[in-house]
């Protein structure tokens, strides 16, 4: 058997569950070496008053994030954004971080129903609210019709913008939008693509919403 | 990020008694309230604002929109951007104020973005984001390097020789043209603050930005009954077409009769270190023929005292074909 076999080599994970093990291991490491032992917090309480965090680690608070339909029982920084709760701490990454500060929207989610910019909210402000992320729109046997027009309509270049993309077009299906393009482009301005697929992402979300 | 005690306060009164242990209200406070997050989480990201603790007033019930029995409108301090301006009421009685949020950041942001965080922005000078720099407004004495730097997009009105940055909120802009009243809730009780009374000149001392102490709430904001028949217009003029902020903006509100104007609210924005009304240009209107030659005295009129940095003289022009258009628009719309 040569080296260069490929039966011989160790079986290798695929590169997405690489990523999504290492990103779920580092960022428990960086939440407990971030949290100085005189942090406390609390997401609950009466009137102001914290309560005790409890878990082992101190200064890191307990909460439950419903994502997609589901329920987390998260033990977070509350200095986390959702978006790297999401991401890091959930480990779905279909939601991406371009900025980080509110310029660009590859990060958006939904929270009950509405589009939001996932990096400049604490994922604390959230517990017990529905938040959906790219991730609980459709499956690839199953896509959501928006996922499909922009497939069709190669509404895309890279891709990193793409989610963000996605998940502000949905929302924008029930939002006051008028029927021409330029309705369209204004709606998603806070959405950037430094590919400049524009011209495909409007055209996408027109055939959605013709079809709807 | 600075480490924080985050807590969820499950009434005003818990929240304010929290907040008026803070040493100022003003920047570097050491206890924030938090609202969307779209400001507040941006600054903290970049140690601009460090509090020790943030205070989530999310859920506290200050979310609605009410009409009054004079006819006006109240609205609470955490009403979202998107719902205040889709509002029925203010689409059809304070339609200035409903194109002035529209015309800021995106849709993702006017979700999260609450109405008393838009009256609290803060200025988007390149030097006051920046900890690396000085900047009178973060760090008071420091200097301001924007007066021999960077300043295309900062003040041509209001500012002082320690800070020359600018308003950046468009909502503000509206409400200055609608005279709403403020309303706070403190530790020493409740108090109406005129909407011109409520932001602060730099002067020498371009940290303090509102009138706001520790522990002020600001709990919902009134709007005065709608002036019947007024013709009103937002418009914003910038660098891109879509979530981009002002260069120069113009909120106004007019009553015509008979081809005369009897009652005109003039304000601007991205021009001033605060919203900037200016009653100079609403003199400069009211009693007049509805024209153009009008309309650029006023705008000539508003723009009098203007002072250009070195990189934006071209804003004083602007901004006055801005308003000149903008009253033009709406008087014959």
């Amino acid at each position: 058997m040569s080296d260069d076999d490929p039966e011989s080599l160790p079986p290798s994970p695929t590169r997405r569950k690489f990523l999504l093990t290492s990103g779920s291991s580092v960022a428990a490491s960086l939440v407990a070496a971030y949290v100085p032992a005189s942090a406390k917090s609390a997401a609950g309480g009466t009137d102001s008053a914290p309560v005790s965090a409890g878990p082992s680690i101190e200064g890191v608070v307990p909460i439950t994030l419903r994502i997609n339909g589901k329920d987390h029982q998260l033990k977070i920084d509350p200095r986390t954004t959702l978006l790297d709760c999401i991401r890091e701490t959930v480990a779905l990454t279909g939601t991406k971080k371009g900025c980080d500060h509110g310029q660009c929207g590859a990060c958006t989610v939904h929270v009950n129903g509405r589009r939001v910019l996932s990096c400049l909210n604490l994922a604390l402000m959230h517990d017990g609210e529905e938040i959906t992320t790219v991730e609980g729109l459709g499956t690839p046997d199953a896509m959501h019709p928006m996922q499909a027009a922009f497939l069709a309509c190669d509404a895309y270049q890279c891709g990193y913008c793409t989610s963000g993309q996605i998940m502000s077009a949905v929302a924008l299906l029930k939002e006051p939008c008028g029927p021409d393009d330029a309705s369209v482009k204004e709606l998603m301005s806070g959405n950037i693509c430094r590919c400049g697929a524009y011209a495909n992402i409007v055209e996408a979300i027109q055939q959605v919403r013709k079809n709807a | 990020m600075r480490i924080f005690e985050f807590f969820r306060p499950t009434n005003p009164e818990a929240a304010i008694a929290t907040a008026a242990q803070s040493k100022t209200a003003q920047q570097g406070a050491d206890v924030r309230f938090m609202g969307g997050g779209t400001t507040l989480i941006d600054l903290m990201k970049l140690n601009v604002e460090t509090p020790d603790r943030v205070l989530d007033i999310n859920r506290l019930p200050l979310n609605k929109i009410e009409a009054t029995p004079d006819g006006g409108l109240k609205i609470g301090a955490m009403v979202r951007n998107s719902d205040l301006a889709h509002h029925p009421k203010v689409e059809k009685d304070y339609l200035v104020l409903s194109q002035a949020i529209l015309n800021g950041a995106s849709a993702q942001i006017r979700n999260m973005a609450t109405v008393s965080g838009n009256l609290l922005q803060r200025t988007r000078c390149v030097y006051f984001r920046d900890t690396a720099m000085s900047c009178n407004k973060r760090e008071p004495g420091s200097g301001c390097p924007a007066i021999t730097g960077h300043n295309r997009t900062l003040a041509i009105l209001g500012a002082s020789e320690h800070c020359i940055a600018t308003n950046p909120s468009d909502m503000c802009v509206a409400m200055a043209a609608l005279e709403a009243t403020i309303h706070v809730q403190g530790p020493k009780g409740s108090r109406a603050i005129p909407f011109g009374d409520f932001h602060l000149l730099p002067e020498n001392t371009p940290h303090r930005e509102t009138i706001l102490e520790p522990g002020d709430l600001i709990t919902h904001v009134m709007l005065p009954p709608p002036i019947g028949g007024s013709k009103q217009l937002y418009l914003k003029l910038r660098d891109r077409a879509s979530y981009e902020f002002a260069l120069a903006s113009a909120a106004v509100v007019l009553t015509i009769a008979g081809g005369n104007i009897t009652r005109a609210r003039v304000a601007l924005g991205g021009v001033g270190t605060k919203p900037w009304r200016s009653p100079d240009a609403e003199r400069a209107l009211t009693g007049k023929t509805a024209n153009d030659a009008t309309f650029r005295q006023a705008a000539e009129a508003a723009l009098r005292e203007a002072r250009p940095q070195s990189e934006n003289g071209f804003k004083i022009e602007l901004a006055k074909r801005c308003l000149a258009y903008a009253l033009r628009t709406a008087a014959t719309s």
